[in-house]
């Protein structure tokens, strides 16, 4: 099913299809973040925002307004 | 190596890697901290012994996750690494790599590889390897990525001997890019680029395209050229996403035959310190606990050597006048310079402490945690969660904490973090706080427990932080200014902090404090002391005036030498400046005794009580008006007959002092951050209307 980071629950993991780049910083790419690569939503910060995820070993924080122009396949 | 040979090293790699504490195993103390020529980005270098005849200098660069810079100090990797006439253009770069994270770590080494400068990887941490389930074949590593790599531990000092040994070899490295950049990105367009630059290498050319705005170097027609490249936009960006994509693929096919990791062992801790520590309620919790005990070592801890520098200040300026001959030059030095001095000391056990904590919250990774907690309130302040640092450090000192803001990614968060920290009460104001509400509030205690004069202290905390915050949405309501902002951070894993690297960064950052900030509250104060001890004929011939004025006046007596001091005061440049903004000040509740005291704030906010101590000085016929305060007490307002110093005036002074940007200092810094005289003055001028409106109030209402 696809979605985008912004819609996964805690736990849940995806694999990422597309970013769109207009929105996604080049940084994000470089820290890992790549089409093909197992996303996981670790915990999502107290307010909703941002989001905690673990993507290609890395563990990083991420603004909402990002996440949800990274489409993923859920698993 | 020839004899007594230097070799240039850089040592390059993402934040978190333990890359400081190999800079410090490497180089012991025999380091120093110096700025970049035309920017404030701090350069740390070193010196290591390789041998007996060869040593080498080590540039410890700026922590970066790319060679494509997002802020300010990772601009200088890129500038260092891409311009050959740079002084600390590297012999030999060694990137260091942690073990855990060697993906993301090898994505930088790949770029830092492409330059063509020999290059050493140096993976961290390598004893943890069990610890944390990961086997790699380091034969294999090598081979795949052309160069020498080399397993250590900073922290336990292991594999440093054969680091020193591949840099002394260093012109032995194969120095063959890893060929990413090329025809699998975009022939077409990289053959033109070749053509255009035959001389250059291809990465080289495509950084000289790529970060064009960041660099600056280039002119004539190069710049032509490359500004040609640099017309569409669009495509630019989608060939960088390519690089990317491009070399992480070759990445993760070379990791795949020699690197193994289970990912089951060795995360423990993190969850279950990150299932507490950024918990929706104990998170936030945890968090203020934390930053009361740091307000409150920061207050307490370090009274005791405020109160002794302040002390040996004093002595030291009496003891100087002792040896010293009578004259200007004396003067100079014991009413300008030392106590000019000794108003920087005064702040180095605060901003210690401060950065103590800052620096062991960083080491451990629980910064990290606070900028995700905090990052979705301050946005609705118009800043980022990174915004945190620099408010809290702003409770020791603005300078050091407009400093910290650089890490701030988007120009607008950043620019509004740098306008609104002078609203945090800093150190410098709570002298005046202490001294003022001793006069006006009374010592009694609210329900039984709380003292007024504590609450009062801590309600102008609340307000300094509230004010920022409240300024903080204005700015992000009204101000116009384009930047692209976003938030990536890193959740680093938790470890405990190293007493050596956290005692090193707090010498360092104490230091720049001191040399950098000291210089200009040093040069202010010589300024007041000459506008305080010069004046024009009224001032010259005090001393004949007074004798005629009163004739039974001994002049070896202290009351004639006090009036002397204060008529002294009253007739100098300083004192006129105070008379002629009297009329301002008046609505306000204040004479141009608290005029002249308001314009030597300028220096630094806490010469309002010294200030107010010479001129009061006047008048303390009454033997037990000793104290600063006892005769701030007795002070007559000659207008109203009554006490100077009542509660609508004090009030008035508290509110005016916790609003007003009386710091020269801070203003100097601003501009420096900001490289534009816009920023400071608006904050000259806001935050002085502000103060002034809102002391008119007080001041009216309550009288």
């Amino acid at each position: 099913m696809a979605t985008t980071i912004a819609n996964l629950k805690v736990g849940e993991r995806g694999v990422i299809e597309d970013l769109d780049f207009d929105f996604v910083p080049l940084i994000l790419l470089e820290m890992g973040c790549l089409p093909g690569i197992e996303v996981e939503l670790i915990q999502i910060a107290p307010l909703q925002d941002p989001l905690y995820i673990r993507v290609n070993d890395s563990h990083l924080a991420i603004r909402k307004e990002t996440a949800k122009h990274i489409t993923i396949k859920k698993f | 190596m020839g004899k007594n040979e230097t070799i240039k090293v850089a040592l390059v790699g993402n934040p978190n890697t333990g890359k400081t504490s190999l800079f410090n195993q490497l180089t012991g103390l025999n380091q120093k901290v110096g700025n970049y020529p035309g920017i404030t980005v701090e350069k740390k270098t070193g010196i290591s012994k390789l041998d007996k005849n060869t040593s080498a200098t080590i540039v410890d660069l700026p922590g970066t996750y790319s060679i494509n810079p997002n802020t300010l100090d990772e601009n200088i990797v890129l500038r260092t690494l891409l311009d050959k006439n740079h002084v600390d253009y590297p012999d030999v770069i060694v990137v260091v790599a942690d073990i855990e994270n060697i993906k993301r770590n090898l994505l930088l080494f790949s770029q830092i590889k492409d330059l063509q400068i020999p290059t050493i990887l140096a993976i961290n941490m390598s004893d943890q390897l069990a610890k944390k389930g990961i086997s790699i074949d380091i034969e294999i590593l090598k081979e795949d990525l052309k160069t020498k790599v080399i397993l250590i531990s900073a922290r336990k000092n292991i594999g440093i001997d054969s680091l020193k040994k591949a840099i002394l070899n260093c012109n032995y490295l194969n120095t063959k890019p890893l060929a990413v950049i090329s025809n699998r990105i975009d022939a077409d367009f990289f053959r033109k680029i070749k053509e255009k630059f035959p001389d250059q290498h291809l990465y080289q050319s495509w950084l000289n395209i790529t970060q064009a705005e960041n660099l600056n170097i280039l002119k004539g027609d190069e710049k032509k050229a490359v500004q040609e490249f640099r017309k569409d936009g669009e495509k630019l960006k989608a060939l960088q996403h390519k690089e990317t994509i491009l070399r992480y693929k070759q990445i993760n096919d070379i990791l795949k035959k020699n690197y193994k990791r289970d990912i089951s062992k060795g995360t423990d801790l993190r969850s279950k310190l990150d299932k507490i520590l950024i918990h929706k309620f104990y998170g936030y919790i945890i968090f203020g606990l934390i930053l009361f005990v740091i307000f409150q070592s920061v207050f307490d801890l370090a009274t005791v050597p405020m109160d002794f520098i302040d002390e040996a200040f004093a002595k030291l300026s009496n003891w100087t006048k002792g040896v010293m001959p009578h004259g200007k030059f004396t003067d100079l030095i014991t009413e300008g310079v030392i106590p000019g001095i000794g108003g920087i000391v005064i702040f180095i056990p605060q901003i210690a402490i401060l950065f103590l904590f800052v620096a062991i919250l960083e080491e451990t990774g629980y910064m990290s945690r606070v900028v995700f907690l905090m990052d979705k309130i301050m946005r609705k302040y118009g800043m980022s969660g990174k915004s945190v640092v620099p408010l809290i450090s702003g409770t020791a000192c603005a300078i050091p904490a407009i400093m910290a803001a650089r890490n701030i990614n988007g120009w607008k968060e950043r620019l509004i973090t740098i306008l609104v920290t002078p609203f945090t009460t800093c150190s410098a104001r709570l002298p005046v706080y202490a001294i003022i509400i001793a006069l006006i509030i009374p010592q009694k205690r609210f329900l039984g427990i709380f003292s007024l004069q504590g609450l009062t202290l801590l309600t102008l905390y609340f307000i300094g932080f509230a004010s920022a915050l409240f300024s903080g949405y204005l700015l992000h309501k009204f101000l116009k200014v384009k930047s692209s902002s976003f938030f990536v951070i890193e959740m680093p894993n938790y470890k405990l902090p190293s007493l050596k690297n956290t005692l090193i960064t707090v010498l360092e950052k104490t230091k720049e404090f001191v040399f950098g900030a000291g210089k200009i509250i040093l040069a202010i104060s010589i300024i007041l002391w000459f506008l305080a001890s010069n004046g024009p004929n009224d001032f010259k011939n005090a001393e004949e005036i007074l004798k005629s004025e009163s004739v039974n006046q001994n002049i070896d007596s202290d009351e004639y030498k006090q009036q002397l001091a204060s008529y002294k005061l009253e007739h100098s440049y300083i004192g006129i400046m105070g008379k002629s903004i009297e009329p301002i000040i008046k609505p306000l509740g204040y004479d141009w005794k608290i005029g002249i005291a308001l314009i030597s704030s300028f220096a630094a906010r806490e010469v309002f009580v010294g200030t107010l101590a010479t001129i009061y000085s006047v008048g303390s016929n009454d033997e037990n008006n000793t104290t600063i305060k006892q005769r701030m007490a007795a002070e007559i307002n000659p207008e109203t007959g009554g006490k100077q110093f009542n509660f609508p005036s004090g009030m008035s002074l508290l509110v005016f002092y916790a609003f007003a940007m009386q710091c020269m200092g801070t203003l100097a810094i601003v501009k420096r951050e900001t490289n534009s005289w816009k920023w400071p003055l608006l904050q000259l001028f806001g935050m002085g209307i502000l103060a002034y409106i809102t002391a008119f109030i007080t001041y009216t209402v309550l009288s």
